[in-house]
C-alpha cells in the first residue's frame, strides 16, 4: 500500500505586508508523529491553518499523496482525509458527546446529507461512532452534553470526532494546552496510539510531551523552518539551541 | 403520603398533545361559526409559512427577511395563471407556483448565502424588496392595486370536480391536511442526518466545515426547501382571499412571520405554528378593542423580545412550575436522543 | 444624450448619493460601533422629514426646522437607547431585527397620531431657492447644490470628530475592545448613547434636507431603509468611506438607470448589489478574511 503522505512545498502566506510563513516545506507520513515547535509568533498555527485549508496559501504547494490540494476548501480537504483539532476546543457545545461524534462519523458516511430517516439509522455510522468514543476514552459519557465536560474531556471529544471521520492525516494544534498532569498523560497515550494508522502532525509547547511523542521534529521561527529531522539531531542543532531550547535538552 | 413529584406531569406520552390538537382541529368546523373556521385557516396557512421559515432561522441559524417574497410570489403566479372568469387547474397552478417560489429561493439563496451574519439579513431584505418593487411598479399584475383571483382553482380529474375550494369547510380541511403534511415533512427533515448537519453548521460552522460538511450546499438546500413550503402557503393564502397584493411580498410581512417564529420558539418544529396562533389571536383582540392597535402590537413585540427570548414556552414554567431548567437564551438543538439504544427512528 | 442633460443628471446623482451617504453613515456607525442592526433607521428618516414639515409650518423658517428637527431626533435617540436599545448589545440578530421592527410599528403610529397620514411638502428657504448658472448653458437648482455642500460638511465634521477628538478616539477604541475601555474607567454606556443618538440624528437629518425636494409621505422611510442597507452592504459594514463609495454608486446607478432603462430602473440597484456580492461578499471596503 503506498504511503499516503501530506507534503507541503515552499509554502508561504502573507497578510498584507506581514509574512507569516515563508518558504516552508514539511512532510508527514503514516506511522509517524511529526511535532512542530517554536516560540510564539513563529507561524505554527498559520501552518496548520494552511494545511487544513482554513487559510489559502500565497505561494507554494500542498500535496496529499499524489493529489495536489493547494486550492481546496477546508471541507473538501476534510473529505479527502485530513482531520484537525483546533487550538481552542471546537466542538458542538449543545450536543451530547454521542451526537458530536456521530456527526463526525456522518460527515464521511455514504449519505451524509440524507434527508429522511433518523440520524442514527445507519449502522455503519453507529459503529464508527462507538469505536471512536471508546478509543478516545469517553466510553460511558455518551449522553453528557458537551459543554459540561471538563476541559480535558472536551479535548478528548474533539479527538474522538477527528477519529470518527476516519482520516489519514491528523493535525493537532496544541492538544495539551491547559491540561493538568493526569489529563495530559491520558491525551499523550491517546496521541501515541494514533501513530499506527495515521500520519500525525502536532504543534505543541509542552517539551516533555514533544520529546516523548515525536518521531520527527521541526522547529519554526519567524515563519520559517530553522531545523528539521530526528528529535535528537534537532536538539543539538546550534540555531535551535540559540533560539529556543536554551538549556532544556542539557539534562543528564 | 408524599405528593406526586412534579416531573410526573411531563411523563405523559409524547404523542398525546399532538393527537388532542389534531382531534380538536378536525372537530372545530362543526362547533364554531364559519368566521372562526376561516380565521383558523388563516392561522394554519401563516403557521406553515412560519414553520418553513424556522427551518432556516431555527435549525439553520440564519435570519432571513425575504420569505414573504416567496409567499407572495407563489400567490401572484396563481393570479397570473388564473383565467378571468374560469377556474384554474390546481394540478397545473400549484406546482407552477411552488416551482416559482423555489426558483426564487434558489437564486436569492445562492447569492445571499455567500454572505454571513448581518450581511445575510440585509441582503435577504434587499432581494425581498426587489421582488416587492417588481410587482408594485410594473403593470403586468395590477401594480400597487394587486390582482384578483375571481374563481378559485379546482382539482378536476377526468371531468370530475373533486375539490370545491370555495366552500370554507372544504378549504379548511385542505389547509389542515397541508399543515399536517408540512409538519410531518419538517419533522422528518429536522431529525434526518441532513437536519443534524444543518444544526451543526449553525452551532459551530468552523467545526462542521472541518469535518467535511459542505456548508453552502446544506444551507442552500434548506433555503430552497423552506422557500418551496413558503410557496405552498402563499398559494393557499391567495386562494383564501381571492386577491394578491404587493404587500404579501413586503419585508413587513417577512418580519411579522419572524415575530411568530420568535413567539412560538425556534427550537421546535411546531413552535412557529403556535406563534402564528398567538400573534393573529392577539391582533384580533387588539383590533377589536383599540384604535391604535398597531402601536400596542409594536410595544408587545418589543416586550416579548426583551422579556421572552425563548418564546411563549418560557411562560409555562413561570406559570405552572417545572422541574426542568431551560437554558438561558437562544435556540436549542433538536431534542437529544435518549441514552437507550437507538431504535432506528429518533 | 447631450452634455447639458448629462451634467444635470450627474449632479442629481451626486446630490442623491450625498443624502444616501448621510443616512447610510448613521446606519454603519450604529452597526459598526454598537453591533446593533437597526431596522427602524428608515423610520427616523421619515420622522425627520415630518418634523421638518411641522416645524417649518409652525415657525415659517426652514433653518429652525433643520436645527430643531436634528435636536429632537438626537434627544429621542438618547432616550431610546437608554430604554430599549441597550438591551440589544450582544443579543442575537433575530432579537435586534424584531425589536427594531417593533419600534417601526410604534414610530409609525406615533407619527400618525401627531401628523396624520397626509402627504406634505416643504418649501426650501428663500435664500436657497431658484437656480444658479453654472456654465453658459447649464443652470441647476441652488438648493440641491446646497445639499451636496452641506452633506460634505457634515461628513467632514464626523471625520474630524472621529479621528481628531478625544471622544472620537474613545468611540473607536470601544469598537475594537469594549472590555478594555471599561477597565480604563471610561463610561461606555454614555458613549453608546451618544453614538446611537448620532446615528439616528443623521437619518433624521437626511429626511430634513430631502423634504424640500421630495414629498413628505408615510412610506418614505421604507425606501430609504432598503437603500441605506444596500449602500452599507456595498461599501462594507463599519466603513464610512465604503458608505461614501456605495452611496455614490447607487446614486449614479439609480439616476442614470431611470434615464436609460426606465422600465427596470428599480431593479438595477439590486443587480448592482448582486454583482458586487459575487465579487466581494463583505462589501467593497469590508474585511476580506472573515
Amino acid at each position: 500500500m503506498p504511503e499516503l503522505a501530506l507534503r507541503a512545498e515552499r509554502l508561504g502566506k502573507n497578510f498584507g505586508g506581514v509574512r507569516a510563513v515563508a518558504d516552508l516545506s514539511i512532510e508527514i507520513k503514516r506511522g509517524e508523529i511529526h511535532a512542530v515547535i517554536g516560540p510564539n509568533g513563529a507561524g505554527k498555527s498559520t501552518l496548520i491553518n494552511l494545511l487544513s485549508g482554513e487559510l489559502a496559501a500565497s505561494t507554494g504547494e500542498i500535496r496529499l499523496g499524489d493529489t495536489e490540494i493547494t486550492g481546496l476548501a477546508p471541507d473538501k480537504r476534510a473529505r479527502a482525509g485530513i482531520g484537525r483539532a483546533f487550538q481552542k476546543t471546537t466542538i458542538f457545545p449543545r450536543f451530547t458527546v454521542h451526537e458530536n461524534v456521530r456527526l463526525a462519523a456522518q460527515a464521511r458516511s455514504r449519505a451524509p446529507l440524507r434527508m429522511f430517516g433518523g440520524a442514527s439509522a445507519d449502522p455503519e455510522v453507529q459503529s464508527r461512532t462507538m469505536q471512536a468514543i471508546g478509543k478516545a476514552g469517553l466510553a460511558g459519557r455518551e449522553a453528557i452534553v458537551a459543554n459540561v465536560l471538563s476541559h480535558g474531556e472536551q479535548r478528548q471529544l474533539e479527538i474522538a470526532m477527528v477519529l470518527a471521520t476516519g482520516p489519514s492525516i491528523i493535525l493537532l494544534d496544541e492538544p495539551l494546552a491547559g491540561m493538568g498532569q493526569a489529563e495530559a498523560r491520558g491525551i499523550i497515550a491517546l496521541i501515541a496510539s494514533l501513530r499506527a494508522h495515521h500520519a500525525v502532525l502536532i504543534v505543541e509547547h509542552d517539551m516533555d510531551a514533544v520529546f516523548e511523542l515525536a518521531d520527527k521534529l521541526t522547529v519554526m521561527q519567524d515563519g520559517q523552518v530553522i531545523a528539521s529531522g530526528l528529535p535528537e539531531d534537532v536538539r543539538r542543532h546550534p540555531a535551535v539551541r540559540a533560539a529556543y531550547l536554551g538549556n532544556h535538552g542539557d539534562a543528564a | 403520603m408524599a405528593a406526586l413529584p412534579q416531573k410526573q406531569i411531563s411523563r405523559l406520552p409524547a404523542w398525546l398533545l399532538p393527537v388532542i390538537c389534531l382531534a380538536a382541529a378536525i372537530a372545530l368546523p362543526f362547533v364554531v361559526p364559519v368566521y372562526y373556521v376561516q380565521f383558523t385557516s388563516k392561522v394554519l396557512i401563516l403557521g406553515v409559512l412560519a414553520m418553513a421559515l424556522n427551518l432556516v432561522v431555527g435549525q439553520g441559524g440564519l435570519v432571513s427577511l425575504c420569505h414573504a417574497a416567496f409567499f407572495g410570489l407563489s400567490g401572484y403566479v396563481l393570479a397570473l395563471m388564473s383565467p378571468k372568469y374560469d377556474a384554474a387547474s390546481l394540478l397545473l397552478t400549484l406546482p407552477a407556483a411552488v416551482l416559482a417560489a423555489s426558483f426564487a429561493a434558489l437564486v436569492i439563496g445562492a447569492l445571499a448565502l455567500r454572505t454571513r451574519g448581518v450581511y445575510f439579513i440585509m441582503v435577504t431584505l434587499a432581494f425581498g424588496e426587489m421582488l416587492f418593487y417588481l410587482f408594485h411598479d410594473a403593470d403586468f399584475a395590477g401594480g400597487s392595486d394587486g390582482a384578483f383571483i375571481n374563481v378559485k382553482p379546482e382539482l378536476t380529474i377526468a371531468g370530475v370536480r373533486l375539490l370545491d375550494l370555495d366552500k370554507p369547510l372544504t378549504f379548511y380541511f385542505v389547509v389542515l391536511a397541508v399543515t399536517v403534511a408540512a409538519i410531518a415533512l419538517l419533522v422528518t427533515v429536522v431529525r434526518s442526518p441532513f437536519g443534524h448537519a444543518l444544526a451543526a453548521a449553525r452551532d459551530n460552522e468552523r467545526r462542521a466545515r472541518a469535518l467535511g460538511f459542505p456548508i453552502f450546499r446544506i444551507r442552500l438546500i434548506a433555503f430552497v426547501l423552506s422557500g418551496a413550503l413558503a410557496g405552498v402557503a402563499g398559494y393557499l393564502a391567495a386562494v383564501q382571499f381571492g386577491f394578491v397584493a404587493p404587500q404579501m411580498l413586503g419585508w413587513h410581512q417577512s418580519a411579522t412571520v419572524l415575530v411568530m417564529v420568535l413567539i412560538g420558539g425556534l427550537s421546535t418544529v411546531t413552535g412557529p405554528l403556535i406563534g402564528a396562533l398567538a400573534l393573529l389571536g392577539l391582533e384580533e383582540v387588539l383590533k377589536a378593542t383599540l384604535e391604535q392597535w398597531k402601536l400596542a402590537e409594536g410595544l408587545i413585540v418589543i416586550a416579548i423580545v426583551l422579556l421572552l427570548p425563548n418564546g411563549v414556552r418560557q411562560l409555562w414554567p413561570m406559570l405552572f412550575g417545572d422541574a426542568q431548567p431551560k437554558p438561558a437564551r437562544g435556540k436549542q438543538t433538536t431534542p437529544a436522543p435518549t441514552p437507550a439504544p437507538e431504535t432506528g427512528h429518533a | 444624450m447631450d452634455l447639458i442633460t448629462f451634467g444635470v443628471q450627474f449632479l442629481n446623482a451626486v446630490q442623491y448619493g450625498m443624502v444616501l451617504f448621510l443616512v447610510a453613515s448613521g446606519l454603519t456607525l450604529v452597526f459598526g460601533i454598537l453591533g446593533v442592526i437597526n431596522l427602524a433607521h428608515g423610520a427616523f428618516y421619515m420622522l425627520g422629514a415630518y418634523l421638518a414639515y411641522w416645524i417649518a409650518a409652525y415657525t415659517g423658517n426652514f433653518l429652525i426646522a433643520l436645527v430643531g428637527g436634528v435636536a429632537i431626533a438626537f434627544v429621542l435617540g438618547l432616550a431610546l437607547e437608554s430604554v430599549f436599545i441597550r438591551w440589544l448589545y450582544g443579543r442575537d440578530h433575530l432579537a435586534q431585527v424584531l425589536l427594531s421592527f417593533g419600534l417601526i410599528l410604534v414610530i409609525d403610529e406615533v407619527r400618525q397620531l401627531l401628523f396624520g397620514k397626509d402627504v406634505h411638502s416643504v418649501a426650501p428657504p428663500d435664500w436657497l431657492s431658484g437656480s444658479i448658472q453654472l456654465t453658459s448653458n447649464l443652470s441647476y437648482p441652488v438648493y440641491r447644490l446646497a445639499i451636496c455642500v452641506f452633506c460634505l460638511a457634515v461628513a467632514a465634521l464626523i471625520f474630524i470628530v472621529i479621528t481628531r477628538t478625544k471622544i472620537g478616539m474613545i468611540v473607536r477604541a470601544g469598537a475594537e475592545n469594549r472590555e478594555m475601555t471599561r477597565v480604563l474607567g471610561i463610561d461606555y454606556d454614555k458613549v453608546n448613547r451618544l453614538v446611537f443618538a448620532t446615528g439616528i440624528a443623521l437619518a433624521a437629518l437626511g429626511g430634513i434636507v430631502t423634504a424640500p425636494i421630495s414629498t413628505v409621505y408615510p412610506g418614505m422611510g421604507d425606501g430609504m431603509l432598503i437603500l441605506s442597507f444596500v449602500v452599507v452592504v456595498l461599501g462594507g459594514i463599519g466603513s464610512v468611506a465604503g458608505a461614501a463609495i456605495g452611496a455614490l454608486l447607487i446614486g449614479l446607478t439609480d439616476t442614470f438607470g431611470k434615464v436609460f432603462f426606465p422600465s427596470v430602473s428599480g431593479m438595477l440597484i439590486y443587480l448592482l448589489m448582486a454583482a458586487v456580492l459575487l465579487w466581494r461578499p463583505n462589501g467593497i471596503l469590508g474585511r476580506r478574511d472573515v
